[in-house]
Formats: structure tokens, sequence, C-alpha cells
């Protein structure tokens, strides 16, 4: 079982808790699209969509790359998932090792009481 | 398979894994600080690898050197670094420098009722070290050839 934090699930539900922001991640979903494309389809200005893609790339919602003077922005689901996958092939990793040093320590105790 | 074990992305630069153990702080501390226990334990037969050599010299100051060895590589793999603090039994503080943006890692040991609370707490320079880590599919510093991870654990789950 994946464990995300609070503080990370926060920055997901805020994110998501904006008809705009709800809007952009719908609009990704068909297709990556350029700050100013964005801006220019929620009737904003661009500094007001940086500040929300701003917001949904903090939660992990959306990536973000630069390619020359164009900031593209893409559903960043895909990259959660991959992250979802590693922390739990990490925690598989500790679980086994954790598993080992549990039968180290039993025998450490079993030792100790042999030698009172 | 129920598990004790727990591991969380706690910030953009910080992975804590937890377990508890049956037994005093001392006894756990002890795993975690003699070459010839570590090697027990720390590489789990159930990934394929195998200690070729362990060195540990734990104390504040003291370097370490663990080198494996896996049927799929032909390169002995080697993950090295320094002790920054050794305070038994509660507290071990290690670099992990074997490559660049390498986490430092704290382990601390807080028993209570003879049961021991062991937490493993990976501080990574930055977030895009983290997702560096994350991304290069290495779980915890295991190079690439550990992909097979989950094909190998999928099975071991289904022996069990």
């Amino acid at each position: 079982m994946v464990q995300y934090s609070t503080a990370r699930l926060d920055a997901s539900f805020a994110a998501l808790s904006d008809a705009t922001r709800r809007g952009v991640l719908e609009q990704l979903g068909r297709s990556d699209a350029s700050i100013t494309e964005l801006a220019d389809k929620f009737h904003m200005t661009l500094t007001g969509m940086k500040k929300h893609v701003g917001v949904l790339e903090q939660a992990g919602l959306v990536t973000t790359e630069k390619l020359g003077r164009v900031r593209t922005c893409r559903l960043g689901l895909r990259r959660l998932e991959e992250e979802a996958a590693w922390i739990e092939a990490h925690r598989q990793l500790w679980d086994a090792r954790f598993d080992a040093l549990d039968r180290v320590v039993e025998e450490l105790k079993r030792k100790e009481k042999v030698d009172e | 398979m129920n598990s004790r074990t727990t591991v969380e992305r706690t910030s953009d630069r910080e992975l804590v894994a937890r377990r508890t153990f049956d037994g005093p702080a001392r006894m756990v501390f002890e795993a975690w600080t003699k070459p010839e226990l570590i090697m027990r334990w720390w590489a789990p037969t159930s990934f394929g690898i195998s200690f070729l050599s362990c060195e540990a010299d734990v104390r504040t100051g003291g370097s370490y050197r663990f080198v494996f060895g896996h049927p799929a590589s032909e390169q002995p793999m080697a993950f090295f670094g320094r002790y920054i603090e050794v305070t038994p039994p509660s507290r071990l503080v290690w670099t992990n420098d074997e490559e660049e943006g390498g986490a430092v890692t704290t382990v601390a040991f807080e028993e209570k009722d003879g049961k021991t609370l062991v937490v493993v707490h990976d501080l990574y320079p930055s977030k895009d070290a983290l997702d560096a880590a994350i991304a290069s599919g290495s779980t915890g510093g295991w190079p690439e050839q550990f992909e097979q991870l989950d094909d190998l654990l999928n099975t071991l789950g289904a022996s069990v």
C-alpha cells in the first residue's frame, strides 16, 4: 500500500478546488498545450494562467517543460503513477530487508537469554 | 502478505521508511553497526544480490563501503559514504557518495516497551535529485539492473 503524506494530498485537493484548474486538467487530457494557449482558451492573462499552472505543478498534477520561449504543459498523472510504483518497489526492498533484520534481532535476543 | 513496513515521500526531498522491531534499541542498533550482522540482512536474498564485502567503520567520521554482486551484472557494485553521526543506540547518520545527488540517510531508533521503532529518513539535496532517483528506476540506490525487481517480487509473493 502506497502512502502519500497529508501535505501532498492537501496540495492535490487545493489544486483541484478551482474550476479553472480543473478545466486546464481536462484540456491537457485532450492534448498538451503552452501557457499562452491555455491563457487564451480560458480568457486569462499570461500571469494568471502561470499561477494556476504553478499550483497544478506543485501538486504533481501537471508537468511543464520549456522549449525555447514556449513552456509546454502536460498532465503529470503518468509521472505520479511512476512515482507510486517506485515508492512501492522501494517499500518492498525495505520490507524484505526488515524481514531479514527481524530474524537477526530474534537471534540476538535468544543468544542474550542463553548467555544470562 | 501483510506488511508492517511503510514508505512515504514526506516532501519534495524526503523519503521515510518505518518499521517496528520486537527487541530493544541497543540490539537493533547492533544489527545496523556490526558488519557481520549487516551482511545478514541489508542485501535481501530475494533480490538476488549478495555481499562481496562489507566494511563499516561505524563511528562519527568513519566510512563504509558495501560491495555487491548480482548474476545479471558482471561488474560488482559499490555503495559507499561516511558516517556523519553515530549515537548509540538511538541515531545513525551517513552520506551516500556513490553517485552525485545522493541522499543523506538518518536512522532513528526509538524504544518503547521493549520494541523499537526504526525510522529511515533519506534527505536528497534537491527535489530534482529525488525525482532523478525515481526517474532512473533505481530503488534506494540500487542500479538499473534491478528493473526486474517487480517480476522477482511477484514470483516471490506467489510462492509464499
